[in-house]
């Protein structure tokens, strides 16, 4: 190998691991950097801000499966990778952020853009490193995307000083050995354990009825085909939590669809009354759990997880399974073929009460030929994409609505930031998302508190052509935090009134974007077409939609799923919501 | 409006209580790997009691003892935690376990007048302490032993004027019957 300069040495490893796209801003402490990759053979975006960068990276990473790779400078660049880290780091997304730090010899001095960055995301990352020696250079980085990516995924961070990006050093490409040899405190755990495997087919076998509930974890792990295989065999109902939505058709009879605080009533009432749970990949989230007392007070549970850390955290299980959820599932499924599988049948009582409990209380919604409901933009723009679009969401009503309202039917077809709940996520993760799958249609449901968080960055998606379309949900409200108030704090609204706004419209003709809108329920289909047909730029239609609706069913936080609230059914029914039980 | 639905018998969480728990980990001995160790116990409100770092007789290698209370649930999942750390690379929770501590403290006390200094040093001889540092006024004394002996011994020289304690924290090691098998009488040796 020839000397090489630390910044070249940065952009060998990133051609080393496979990259082609990278996310970032430039500054000071990662000029060097920014040099190399000039004439270096990748792609480079430039973001307007570090956050939306960092999603970009993000959406990138959960829609192609590969690691993203975000770039920052010292201080200020850096801690705005902070938001964009933290809801890597929850949802479990391949993440590698280069930050430029201050000379090697300023750091600790409150020099210029100096932030303690490797301090600042120690909780926030699977791990992060601090070059101090060019020697480790190489090593760090290939480190880091090998953590980024093996075991259960997650962001890391490596925070490279000026000086080291500078310096010449004649370097050999670590191999895979030696890095995997480099981490002997770092053996993710891929195989199950034999034993507890057959005693969870023993447990499936009795079950009288059983549910299966997939989280992330199966997206993560590329366990599709399994799960698919796996309901069919048992004839096991299935429901997912946000994470997992498109893991399993939607429209498969044994879709319960989601779980938890807004999911379906039937998938509620199904793991409310289910005798055996079975945890695929999932982390039994407060926002899935509900009362945690209550939550399938009667079941044993199976679960089965990579982390052995997600295991018995919440709620304790009965069998756990650690290990890769596909290559657990290939051998559950394995065992329960080795005995015939009459007991399916023993199952026929559990699926009709789950056909009543469909039939009850379907997911709806009060129609309106007057007022667009949001849900209707949902249903509308899953009508024209045919059900085969990615769709990204920001965080609030909207991003609820994109998860119920519309059919997913492959994996990784729905991002959105289901851990941390990082409003302004969806727009830079579908940006991130159309880089990584340019054959697909990609659209950011987003509401407009949501997507004024990161309205910045409409210019790079403009200056790189990138025809995203973003659906804003605009009730003019903050409208999650003013359902809450109207259902928890007696109707008093406050903070949550957005009604002085930009013309949308305006605002993305201003960027040279498309700027659409639609204000009548007849012209949302019309609007969504034309947005369609635009493929050299992005486009935002505007949807003003009713501004007081809500998203039912909820399960009011920390409660039991028996204390349900579910949509009013019929016309001038909007404030009769009632209780379940 | 509302529908009935059969209550279910709620789901019965075991409690556990609180108490000393001693936990030794093993890491690679890098920068800031001390800091990942402790803000974990730091993020989930847990003060840590003692802990005590040093090197071991493999290269790199860090040992580390702490001594925090907390319930089983919590210890087991920062167990989990502290596993799960890309440089640990052993991590035990001892406390179940026959196992030796000790702890060193340095202490300096008010030795004035002939009376006192006598009882002061027989005081020290009864714990087979040590005084190791003699100044006009006064003692200072190092002591060996677990946490019990060196509580008991500061409250008894504590009438005479303490002015200043060092401790080290506790290490912790298991006795090598738990692992062997002997029993524990043929491995009475300190």
């Amino acid at each position: 190998m020839p000397k090489k300069r630390g910044a070249d040495i940065v952009i060998d490893v990133l051609l080393e691991e496979g990259v082609d796209t990278v996310f970032g801003l430039p500054g000071g402490a990662i000029m060097e950097v920014y040099d190399a990759l000039f004439d270096a053979p990748l792609r480079n975006i430039l973001a307007r801000h570090e956050q939306a960068a960092s999603h970009m990276a993000d959406g990138y990473a959960r829609a192609t499966g590969k690691v993203g790779v975000v770039l920052a400078t010292s201080g200020p660049g850096a801690t705005n990778l902070v938001t964009g880290i933290a809801t890597a780091y929850m949802d479990s997304v391949p993440m590698v952020a280069i930050t430029g730090q201050v000379p090697t010899h300023y750091i600790g001095t409150d020099a210029f853009q100096e932030a303690d960055v490797v301090g600042i995301t120690r909780p926030i990352t699977k791990h992060n490193f601090l070059v101090t020696d060019i020697k480790d250079l190489a090593l760090i980085l290939r480190q880091a995307f090998y953590i980024a990516r093996t075991g259960r995924p997650g962001p890391v961070l490596v925070d490279i000083p000026k000086d080291i990006t500078q310096q010449i050093y004649d370097y050999k490409m670590p191999t895979d050995k030696d890095v995997e040899a480099s981490l002997p405190g770092y053996k993710p755990h891929y195989e199950g354990n034999p034993s507890q495997i057959k005693k969870a087919a023993e447990l499936i076998r009795k079950a009288k009825r059983p549910v299966l509930y997939v989280g992330g974890g199966a997206v993560l792990s590329g366990a599709s085909e399994e799960i698919k295989e796996l309901v069919e065999l048992t004839k096991i109902p299935l429901t997912t939590t946000n994470m997992a939505k498109g893991v399993f058709d939607e429209e498969h009879p044994l879709a319960l669809h989601m779980l938890g605080m807004h999911g379906t009533y039937y998938a509620n009432m199904s793991v409310y009354h289910s005798d055996l749970l079975i945890a695929v990949g999932a982390r039994f989230d407060d926002r899935v759990t509900g009362k945690i007392q209550e939550f399938a007070p009667e079941a044993k549970i199976i679960h089965i997880d990579i982390d052995p850390a997600s295991i018995s955290k919440n709620i304790t299980v009965d069998v756990p399974i650690v290990g890769d959820v596909k290559l657990v599932l290939q051998k559950l499924i394995k065992e329960l073929k080795k005995k015939p599988i009459e007991w399916v049948k023993a199952r026929e009582q559990w699926l009709k009460q789950i056909e009543k409990w469909k039939e009850k209380h379907p997911l709806t919604y009060q129609k309106s030929d007057k007022v667009i409901k949001p849900q209707y933009v949902i249903e509308e723009i899953y009508k024209a994409t045919k059900g085969e679009a990615i769709i990204t969401a920001g965080v609030g009503q909207h991003q609820m609505w994109a998860a119920m309202f519309y059919k997913y039917k492959f994996p990784r077809q729905f991002l959105n930031s289901g851990g941390l709940g990082t409003m302004g996520y969806g727009f830079p993760a579908a940006v991130g998302a159309k880089l990584g799958r340019p054959d697909k249609k990609v659209i950011a449901i987003e509401g407009d508190g949501s997507f004024i968080m990161n309205v910045q960055d409409l210019i790079t998606a403009v200056q790189y052509r990138i025809p995203v379309i973003i659906a804003l949900i605009n009730n003019s409200f903050l409208g999650m935090v003013r359902q809450w108030q109207q259902l928890f704090y007696d109707s008093r609204y406050s903070s949550v009134c957005l009604a002085t706004q930009p013309d949308f419209v305006k605002l993305a003709e201003s960027f040279g974007a498309v700027g659409l809108r639609a204000t009548k329920p007849s012209e949302v289909s019309k609007v969504i077409n034309e947005a369609l047909k635009v493929d050299d730029r992005p486009v935002l239609i505007d949807f003003v939609v009713d501004r007081e609706e809500n998203v039912l069913p909820m399960v009011p936080a920390g409660k039991s799923y028996r204390e349900m609230i579910l949509s009013p059914k019929q016309k001038g029914e909007a404030e009769t919501m009632y209780l379940v039980g | 409006m509302g529908e009935e639905i059969k209550v279910l018998k709620v789901r019965e969480e075991k409690k556990t209580e609180v108490r000393k728990h001693i936990i030794i980990v093993r890491a690679q001995h890098n920068f800031g790997v001390l800091t990942r160790i402790t803000s974990l116990f730091a993020g989930r409100g847990y003060n840590i009691e003692s802990l005590s770092v040093g090197k071991t007789n493999e290269p790199n290698v860090a040992r580390i003892t702490i001594v925090v209370n907390g319930d089983e649930r919590i210890i087991e999942q920062i167990i989990k935690q502290l596993r799960k750390l890309i440089e640990t690379l052993r991590v035990r929770d001892i406390t179940n376990q026959p196992h030796i501590e000790r702890e060193l403290a340095l202490i300096k006390v008010h030795a004035g007048t002939d009376s006192e200094r006598n009882e002061i040093m027989r005081l020290v001889d009864i714990f087979r302490a040590k005084i190791v540092d003699v100044y006009t006024d006064t003692y200072t004394i190092e002591i060996t032993g677990d946490t019990e002996k060196l509580e008991a011994f500061i409250d008894l020289i504590r009438p005479f004027g303490l002015k200043d304690i060092a401790r080290t924290g506790i290490v912790a090691i298991t006795r090598e019957s738990a692992t062997r098998k002997l029993s524990y009488k043929e491995q009475q040796v300190d």
